[in-house]
Order: C-alpha cells, then structure tokens, then sequence
C-alpha cells in the first residue's frame, strides 16, 4: 500500500481509493469491521431519520409548513408506491421500513456526489486516515446486509402469514402444481428463487454504486496528464455527476420498490 | 468483494433506523396526513352542502315569488272586478235617487198646478160672480138668485 502510494501510479490511486478503513476485532478475514462504511452510513442514517423525526415530531394537521410539507410529499410518495403494491395493513410495518430504506439507501448513494480527491483530502487532514470510503453502499457488506435483512424479514412474513405448513407446502407445490413428481421441481425452483432474490437484490445497488465510484476514479486519474488532461476530466467528470444524479435516486428507489415486492409477495400466497 | 463483520454490524443498524421509522416517524406524520384528509373532506362535503341549501333557497324563493305574483295578479283583478261593481251600483242609486227627485218634482209640479187651477177657478168664479153681480144688480135680486149663482161656481 505504502509504496502505491508514494509512486502514485494510477494502479496505486485507484486502489488507493478504494481500500476500506479496516479494523481487525479477532483472527480471520470474516471478524473485520469497514469502519468507515459503518460510521458514515450511521451518521448518515441519523442525519436523515433524525431530521424526519424533528420534522415530524410536532407535524400539525392544520396548514403545514414548508419543512413539513416536503417531508409529506417523500413521505405519501413513498406510501404511494407501497399501496400499489402491498395489500393489507401496511402502515404497521411495510410502509415506514421502504421509507427508512429509501432513504437511507438514497442518502448513502448520494455521498457518491462528493469530489474523491476533496473528501480524501478531508478524510486525511481532518479524520487522519489514510483510507478511508465514502460511499457505504459501494462496499458490498452494506448491500447484503440490506438485502439479507429483506431476505429475513420475508421468510418471517411467509411462515406468519401463512403458517409454517403454508409456507412449506408453497416451497412444494408451488409454481408447477401438487402433484408428488412435481415436488422436487418446485422445490429446487423455489431454493433458487431464494438464493437469486438477495443476490440480485444486493449486488444491482453495489454493482451500480461501485461501477460509478470506479468512473469518478478513472477520470479523476486523467489529472495526472497535465492541464488539458485536468479540464477534460473534469468536464467528463461534471457530465458523469449529473448522469450519477439519476442513477443514485433510480437505484435507491429500485431498491426500495424490490423491498416492497418481496416483502408483498411474502404475504401472498400462490 | 470480501464480506466481514462490516455485514452483521450493517444489518443491526439497518434493523435499528427501520425500527425508529416504524416507530417514530410513521405514526405522527400518519396521523397528522390523515386527520388533515379528514378535515379537507368534511370541508368539501359542507361546502357540498352549501351548495345544495343554496339550490333549495333559491328554487323556494322562486316559487315565493311566483306565488306572490299569481295571489297579487289575483287581488288585483278581484279589486278592478269590485269596482266596476261598486260602479254599476252607484249608478243605479243615482238612476233611483234621480227617478225619485224627478218623481217628486212632478208631483211639486203638480200640486203647484192645481193649487194655481184652484186659485184661477176661485179668480173666474169671482169675476163671473162680479160680472154677474154688475148685470144682475141692475135687474135681479142678488139674493134671490143666490142658489143659482152657488150652482154655478161649482160648475167652473
């Protein structure tokens, strides 16, 4: 690492950038913790929820204000999506966790929009860490975390809702039909639809996130070919933000409609 | 990719904001969206109201109107009806009061007439008496032709 970064080949930079604050708790490569991904999705968490909840906290019925008024519109946006989706009591439990999962997701992605170079420079000189990343759902830790969370909470949903001899039998007799020699069918179809929902869940937010940290990387690395070299990649860079603006939000919201689709689907039975 | 402990920490703080939303957030800005979509309907359903009043004021203001027109139409040709009545009847007092004033004048006329007949006749009788008187005293006795004289008088 350290000779990386005194050469600074462009090798170095990018890998430079993107190398996690690690920090060892036990032996093993598993009993690691991303301090950085954990520290900023957290803080960026309690920003964003803390300031739904002061918002919120004294929301009046009457003619609401302009801070309110804004929270409502995410807030109904969000229960839009799910009433079309979501059939039932949604607002016990549906509801509030995509609107916690959008935006948190959402506000996760957008730490994408700040410089690399600049937040490097504030994560060196102010925090003192020579490494350190910004974007929380870059790293995949956070995507499956999320995505595995859903994954839980919709095996609970289907053995609540259904009984755990409901969900059972759909895993045996669901999609093809009853018959026995279906059985092993159904069975392996549904294992795999199991296995692919976290999956795909997961790695289309990390995927996305990543591929566009990498590009801001790479651009940024034309910077080492002198002035033009700079303002090229600037512009270039300036043209990538502005298209990241939509895939940051369009992912987040992805990921949040996923959310209620599974979580729905779990409460329906076949 | 490598996945560590990063993973587990991720899913417990993930649990922990969903449980705050859930919690926290949700409900107050629920219940303020729907008390206020409670207000705005029972806003629209007055105003709904209103309007339905309105239509029925005015569609029995009409009808008050209409009727008032109809009973005044009404009175008014019930009163030109008692006048040309009370019309024909003044004139017909005035025809019997005229009849009598004219009958009474004739029967004035009259009696003025006989009196003056009366009057005359007694006049004729005095002058026939008197010019009878003036013949006669030269060659009959007033009161010898006394009777006669009385006869005579009552003839005229």
């Amino acid at each position: 690492m350290s000779a990386a970064e005194s050469t600074l080949t462009p090798t170095g930079y990018i890998s430079h950038h993107l190398t996690f604050l690690q920090k060892p708790i036990s032996t093993g490569d598993f009993w690691v913790l991303h301090v950085d991904t954990i520290a900023v999705s957290i803080l960026l968490g309690v920003i964003s929820l803390g300031f739904l909840w002061w918002v919120v906290r004294d929301a009046t019925s009457g003619v609401p204000s302009r801070r309110q008024a804004f929270v409502e519109l995410a807030i109904e946006f969000i229960d839009n999506q799910v009433k079309g989706i979501f059939h039932g009591d949604r607002h016990s439990f549906v509801a509030p966790a995509a609107l916690t999962v959008f935006v948190w997701v959402l506000m996760m992605n957008a730490m994408d929009f700040l410089p690399v170079d600049w937040m490097a420079l504030f994560y060196t000189h102010v925090l003192g860490q020579h490494t350190f990343r910004g974007v929380p759902t870059a790293d995949v830790n956070t995507t499956f975390a999320l995505a595995l969370a859903v994954w839980f909470l919709m095996i609970f949903y289907s053995i609540k809702v259904k009984g755990l001899g409901g969900w059972v039998h759909e895993l045996f007799c669901s999609p093809f039909g009853k018959h026995p020699l279906l059985w092993p069918a159904n069975l392996l179809l549904n294992i795999i639809e199991y296995l692919s929902k976290p999956l795909s869940h997961s790695l289309r937010l990390y995927g996305n996130m990543y591929a566009g940290e990498i590009i801001f990387l790479l651009l940024g690395v034309w910077a080492a070919t002198g002035l033009a070299g700079t303002v090229f990649g600037a512009l270039l860079g300036a043209g990538w933000a502005i298209f990241h603006i939509l895939i940051v939000v369009l992912q987040a919201f992805i990921f949040m409609m996923l959310t209620v689709v599974y979580l729905s689907m779990a409460h329906e039975s076949h | 990719m490598d996945i560590n402990l990063t993973l587990i920490s991720q899913a417990a703080t993930f649990a922990i904001f969903i449980w705050f939303t859930v919690k926290f957030v949700w409900p107050y800005l629920r219940t303020a969206i729907d008390t206020r979509q409670k207000t705005i309907a029972e806003g629209l359903a007055a105003a709904e109201r209103g309007k339905l009043d309105l239509e029925l004021a005015s569609r029995r203001s009409a009808d008050v109107l209409r009727e008032t027109k109809d009973k005044s139409a009404d009175l008014l040709a019930q009163a030109e009806r008692r006048g040309q009545q009370i019309i024909e009847e003044a004139k017909a007092a005035a025809r019997v009061e005229a009849d009598k004033v004219v009958a009474a004048a004739k029967a004035e006329i009259d009696q003025e007439a006989e009196r003056a007949k009366q009057s005359l006749r007694e006049r004729v009788a005095g002058l026939a008496v008197a010019g009878a008187e003036k013949i006669l005293r030269r060659e009959i006795n007033a009161g010898a032709h006394a009777d006669m004289l009385t006869a005579l008088k009552q003839e005229l």
